[in-house]
């Protein structure tokens, strides 16, 4: 797997929550296609990004990205929206464990929330992206960021598509 | 060399040693579930197991949206209401005088007991450790899958010491102490963490003050927050206990922690949250005087007898000067509430009392902000826009400080008017 995925960056701050994610307001809402729509509707300066973002687009965060609720939500609306994969400093534990859970890419970044705060990773940049080593290369800033690989069992979990392939796997192998 | 809680819960639950980062699977003691047990019913219906792993470990309890205000809420409402009696689920807490906020009565019907190991899919489960219980909020795909299975995977989480010592000043309580903990920790202080509260300081607080505490864990990143289960536990789960597989666990005085804190309560003054993180503190001085229009005394973290007893004391022969929410955490306290004479105290100070639930806290109903209103609440979340409109505001902090503010119609310092 050392496909190597190409996107423009959506940057955003440490400690985006999931009201930022997606609003409590959206919560009766439970099909997941309808979600992106919502996408960051309260996070100032990216009301935009629901009706701009497009497949391939990778969204890039500081620390303690997706704090807050448990709510699915927020995972669905990016991943819907073609999001490939989140690239964050850090992640709040039950954003990760939704995202792991849903077969969805979470990347740790080391470094990432200082160089958004220097502007050394910026809105729009271009990135090549390989999930598979963790490297990330920002093609217009010319920087290169490494993310952290994840256990085996999140991994097994990831490459089963999610929670419930894997668990029908391990039931299989029973 | 010495266990964490974490390490001693986990492991008896996976029926083994663990350490710290390793990962097990475990079957939780209770799974439960709010108004969002409908799309996790759906969920569970896709997966293509007839019935529940165990019926009598699941438990539903209303309490985001009630009684309905809209038809959406109501189809929900009515979705768990169906799953609930075609799996034969006993533990339901229906729209009725039995109900109230779910970790409230997860907590006083008994449910929550040392040492379990309990989830819920909702981020505030953490509260349960008050009990000395290892609890923890999920994912909505996650609590399907526990309840087709009946396990769920834990990473044995790092573990941080948090010692506490000391006594309150009058006008001060367990919600300034958190609010301050949060601000010098941050948002991630202990993200992935077991935080455990040591200290005579915690010793000496209520089990009401414990789940403010506890409650509270999420909102610095814990994975669960734990207190140590001692002889005021015993005494209020006594005759209660919904199951006998609990034990009281507590870490060895010579675990290993990745962080340690110390803090002494007689420091601590009252503050708030300011818009829009909860580790954004102001202590009272910074913020006293700011405008608010709304007051709102409730909630998992501050809805109980306790919490109403502390505001009344401050609102009692005066009035208000804008408009103040209260909500008892649970029937239970509401008819406490009822027979020490508080509900007169808050309707004659021109308060008005909503039935117990969750309420305006994550926006539903029952206290929804105009633009550019703001918000004096005793929740857990001042996340921009939560209570209502984008351009709103809210400011978290402890039942005295709500009451102080709401006879004024600013940011008040309790200690004024005790």
């Amino acid at each position: 797997m050392s496909e190597i995925l190409k996107g423009r960056a959506w940057v955003f701050s440490d400690d985006v929550d999931t009201d930022l994610i997606y609003h409590n307001k959206y919560l009766a809402e439970t099909d997941p296609k309808n979600m992106p729509q919502y996408s960051f509707e309260y996070y100032p300066g990216k009301e935009h990004f629901a009706k701009e973002v497009k497949p391939g687009d990778f969204v890039v965060a500081g620390k303690n990205f997706g704090c807050g609720s448990s709510r699915e939500h927020a995972v669905y609306c990016l991943e819907y929206a073609g999001v490939p994969a989140i690239l964050a400093e850090t992640c709040s534990r039950i954003y990760y464990r939704n995202a792991i859970n849903n077969g969805y890419p979470v990347l740790f970044v080391k470094g990432i929330s200082a160089a958004i705060k220097e502007g050394k990773i910026k809105d729009g940049d271009l990135l090549e992206v390989e999930l598979a080593t963790g490297t990330i290369k920002d093609v217009t800033s010319g920087n290169v960021f490494h993310g952290d690989a994840v256990s085996d069992l999140e991994n097994d979990i990831m490459q089963a598509g999610g929670l419930f392939p894997y668990l029908k796997q391990q039931a299989a192998q029973k | 060399m010495g266990k964490t809680f974490a390490e001693k819960a986990l492991g008896r639950a996976a029926g083994y040693e663990v350490v710290a980062n390793q990962v097990v699977t475990v079957e939780p003691d209770w799974c439960m579930s709010h108004d969002n047990g409908a799309p996790i019913a759906r969920t569970f219906k896709k997966i293509g197991v007839k019935n529940v792993w165990k019926p009598e470990r699941i438990c539903f309890i209303l309490d985001h949206a009630i009684p309905a205000p809209s038809s959406d809420h109501a189809v929900n409402h009515l979705e768990v209401r169906e799953f609930v009696k075609e799996q034969g689920i006993p533990n339901f807490f229906d729209v009725k005088s039995c109900g109230g906020v779910c970790h409230q009565k997860m907590c006083e019907e008994g449910y929550a007991l040392p040492g379990l190991i309990m989830v819920g899919s909702d981020s505030h489960t953490c509260t349960y450790g008050a009990y000395g219980a290892f609890s923890t909020g999920i994912g909505r795909s996650e609590m399907a899958a526990a309840w087709a299975t009946g396990k769920i995977w834990f990473k044995v989480p790092e573990s941080m010491k948090v010692v506490v010592e000391g006594k309150f000043k009058p006008g001060v309580s367990a919600k300034d102490f958190i609010l301050k903990f949060i601000g010098d920790v941050k948002a991630d202080g202990a993200d992935y963490m077991s935080v455990e509260f040591h200290g005579q300081g915690i010793a000496d607080m209520s089990i009401a003050e414990r789940m403010t505490l506890c409650n509270m864990g999420i909102e610095f990143g814990a994975k669960n927050a734990v207190c140590k289960p001692d002889q005021k536990v015993l005494d209020a789960i006594k005759g209660k206990e919904k199951c006998d597989r609990w034990e009281v666990l507590w870490a060895d005085d010579d675990a290993t922690y990745a962080a340690e804190y110390h803090y002494d309560l007689g420091d601590i003054i009252p503050g708030v949250a300011k818009p829009h993180k909860v580790d954004n503190y102001g202590d009272i001085n910074e913020v006293k005087g700011t405008p608010i229009h709304e007051a709102f005394l409730g909630s998992c973290t501050n809805g109980r007898i306790e919490d109403l007893r502390a505001a009344a004391a401050i609102l009692k022969g005066r009035q208000i000067a804008v408009r103040t929410v209260v909500i008892p955490a649970s029937w239970i306290v509401y008819r406490q509430a009822m027979k020490e004479g508080l509900l007169d105290i808050f309707l004659d100070a021109g308060c008005i009392i909503c039935n117990p639930g969750c309420g305006p806290c994550m926006g539903n109903h029952e206290g929804i902000l105009a633009p550019g209103e703001a918000a004096i609440s005793t929740a857990n979340r001042n996340f921009k826009g939560r209570m209502g409109d984008k351009e709103s505001f809210i400011y978290l902090a402890s039942p005295m400080t709500v009451a102080a503010s709401a006879l004024k119609g600013e940011i008040a310092d309790p200690r004024e008017v005790l």
